[in-house]
């Protein structure tokens, strides 16, 4: 006889606000006692670990500088997603358009002639936000055309984004002056974005990344087309029974993830590498990483605010364990359990989870008190 | 040098270097035929190219290193498949985050491997009769074991899949699982499975690549190769046959990526090729009639339910 417990998922009408705050941090929670675990079979004392990713995070002025300036991308590309996530688009190419951004600031800063030296940057921007933008309308318009899938189409894009990256580097716009690195020339100082004081914290990105975040919670929260996201995301075809048009909803949001993506492009390349190098050296996978941001804010632009510097510590953590032995790639350990139990704990929003016991009647794990939906 | 002796020696070159896209492409053909996307293949990979490496240095047996790679990499499907089938988070992020997870933890577990010369290799066996037949003996007929195995996969699996029974169930579960579920197949149980064998084979295929292909322990070394098994996966358009041909086809782009730069063309330029026919094969293959033909499961991504039939 099965003595299993089987699971069984029945479907939330609302999710109490309490829970939508609490289940993403307890998923964080035992997705860091997993990894403990994880770590003490390979070996690697976890409390040390914890400890050391903490303390190098936000331990120290360095540290928390460096916290904000790798959640500078995160936040921005962050915001993009959760409004496209909300539609229930799923760009996952962000790391692709944040290197289009990076080419197109480069291609602005290095390449164009007879801009005066104020407009440079906000140019800059301009070009890497069109950029990403167009790179993210590519499968936009391949899904709102022949209805392809956007998931395969955004990743194949990331890959072909971080080759021109290589083609670039290493052909056309290698640095004459950089013996033989794959970089362009520096940029002049005109194309720089000034930093904060002694850190690296390009603050003019940082401000707009802020205020990507306030106004995506607004056009989210307090417009017809924030509105048009929401009711396409929670159900497609009640939206096009209210005649909303489904088309204009997906190109509008991975536009604005396209081209906020960009963006962070930007602020890498014009604020910290001052040249464009290639495309592992400009985004340790921010793209992708902000995936991550967007999730554990459970899609809410603000709540990417908080997310992404968390995610940034976790990143800057991970540098200063790398000082004891243990490589780089550990940090992906965190990337990816978080990214998994902050999914699974979703599920803990949507469904009641309820355990059946064989010749057993069912025992209800939350909530008990509230009638059947039937 | 010959053209014709060129493009044989580019052939002959491609079969291995596109072998460990083959074995990725079966095990996410049959995955992705039960109606389950797994983005994790390159972690699966990864996973399985570092178990190899090390129970090999251990145990300097390379069969045991490759039915090792393949359990590790069936569990860590297994992972993805309790979380998209069972817990029905979304398919796509949760193979990303599979991904994630591949590459931090053979990255912990193999740093003490870098460097290492490895102490087993797999060496050619040329097959007797076969291997001394013109041309087609060469190409085909002289190479390791685990091209063989794999070549011979594709037949196996194109009978499982179009022949028997168990074809049948794993085909009709990615159609319609509702369908499937009424008459009588565990639907839970065929993608678990089917899930589980896409990790066995993505973890052979890493394998290949760490004690075969090229024979060393280095951090993130599939480099892509597991994106480019998603790429096939559609590309092959979920058909074993077309996946052999896609997989020695974008070995061979592998191959020529390093042989053309001689002739100053741009590697990376040779790189976007696979992401690129991709893009275009989905859109020639677009429109609905046109899926169904090709055979696209239309339940792709969509968990399942028995509550909300």
């Amino acid at each position: 006889m099965n003595l299993l417990p089987r699971i069984r998922l029945e479907k939330r009408l609302d999710t109490p606000r309490w829970l939508s705050v609490v289940t993403p941090i307890l998923s964080v929670v035992a997705a860091l006692l997993v990894i403990a675990v994880l770590f003490g079979l390979l070996g690697v004392d976890p409390v040390d670990t914890y400890w050391r990713i903490f303390t190098g995070a936000f331990g120290s002025a360095y540290g928390l500088s460096e916290t904000v300036t790798k959640a500078i991308p995160l936040m921005l590309a962050g915001v993009g997603l959760a409004v496209a996530f909300r539609a229930r688009v799923y760009n996952i190419g962000a790391e692709g358009q944040l290197l289009i951004g990076a080419i197109c600031a480069t291609g602005v800063a290095l390449f164009v002639p007879g801009i005066p030296d104020g407009l440079r940057l906000p140019a800059m921007f301009v070009a890497g936000a069109l950029g990403g933008a167009v790179w993210a309308l590519i499968p936009a318009v391949l899904k709102a055309r022949l209805r392809i899938d956007e998931v395969l189409t955004s990743l194949m894009t990331v890959y072909i984004a971080s080759e021109l990256v290589n083609y670039l580097v290493y052909g056309p716009w290698k640095g004459p002056g950089e013996w033989g690195f794959p970089y362009t020339d520096k940029f002049p100082i005109a194309a720089q974005l000034p930093r904060l004081g002694a850190t690296r914290i390009h603050y003019p990105t940082l401000i707009l990344a802020l205020l990507a975040a306030v106004l995506a919670y607004l056009l989210v929260q307090r417009t017809r087309w924030g509105f048009e996201i929401r009711v396409t995301g929670e159900n497609p075809e009640a939206a096009r029974y209210a005649g909303m048009n489904y088309l204009r909803t997906v190109m509008l949001v991975m536009a604005l993830s396209g081209a906020l993506a960009g963006m962070a492009g930007v602020g890498e390349v014009a604020g910290i590498h001052y040249r464009l190098r290639y495309p592992q050296g400009i985004s340790p996978g921010y793209g992708f990483t902000a995936i991550i941001v967007a999730w554990l804010a459970r899609l809410n632009p603000l709540g990417v605010i908080l997310t992404s510097l968390l995610i940034g510590g976790l990143l800057v953590g991970g540098d200063a364990i790398q000082l004891k032995g243990l490589p780089s790639a550990t940090v992906y350990v965190f990337n990816g359990m978080i990214l998994l139990f902050v999914l699974s704990g979703d599920l803990f929003t949507r469904y009641r989870v309820r355990l059946e016991f064989p010749g057993r009647v069912a025992v209800p794990l939350a909530r008990p008190e509230r009638e059947e939906a039937a | 040098m010959s053209i014709w002796a060129y493009i044989f020696s580019v052939l002959q070159a491609a079969i291995p270097a596109g072998t460990p896209l083959l074995y990725g492409t079966l095990g996410e053909v049959t995955a992705e035929r039960s109606g389950v996307v797994n983005l994790g293949v390159e972690g699966m990979m990864i996973m399985g190219a570092v178990t190899a490496f090390g129970v090999a240095q251990a145990t300097g047996n390379p069969w045991l290193a490759i039915a090792a790679a393949a359990l590790v990499g069936g569990l860590f499907a297994l992972i993805h498949a309790f979380a998209s089938i069972t817990l029905r988070v979304n398919q796509v992020v949760s193979g990303l985050a599979l991904t994630m997870l591949g590459q931090g933890i053979s990255g912990m577990i193999g740093k003490r491997f870098i460097g290492m010369p490895p102490r087993v290799q797999l060496k050619a066996v040329p097959i007797p009769g076969l291997s001394d037949l013109p041309v087609l003996g060469p190409l085909l007929f002289q190479h390791d074991v685990l091209v063989y195995i794999g070549l011979l996969m594709v037949p196996v699996l194109w009978f499982m899949f179009y022949r028997t029974r168990w074809g049948i169930n794993l085909r009709s579960v990615g159609e319609s699982p509702a369908t499937a579920d009424a008459m009588g197949v565990n639907v839970f149980q065929v993608r678990y499975l089917a899930v589980f064998f896409g990790g066995l084979m993505a973890g052979v295929g890493g394998a290949y690549l760490s004690i075969v292909y090229a024979p060393a322990w280095i951090e993130g070394m599939t480099a892509g190769i597991g994106w480019i098994v998603i790429a096939l996966t559609i590309f092959a358009m979920w058909d074993p046959v077309r996946g052999l041909l896609g997989a020695y086809l974008f070995g061979s782009v592998r191959v020529l990526q390093y042989r053309l730069q001689a002739l100053g063309i741009s590697p990376p330029l040779l790189n976007m090729l696979p992401f690129i026919l991709t893009i275009l094969v989905l859109m020639f293959s677009a429109g609905e009639a046109m899926r169904k033909r090709l055979g696209a499961p239309a339940a792709l991504m969509q968990p399942y339910t028995r509550e909300e039939r």
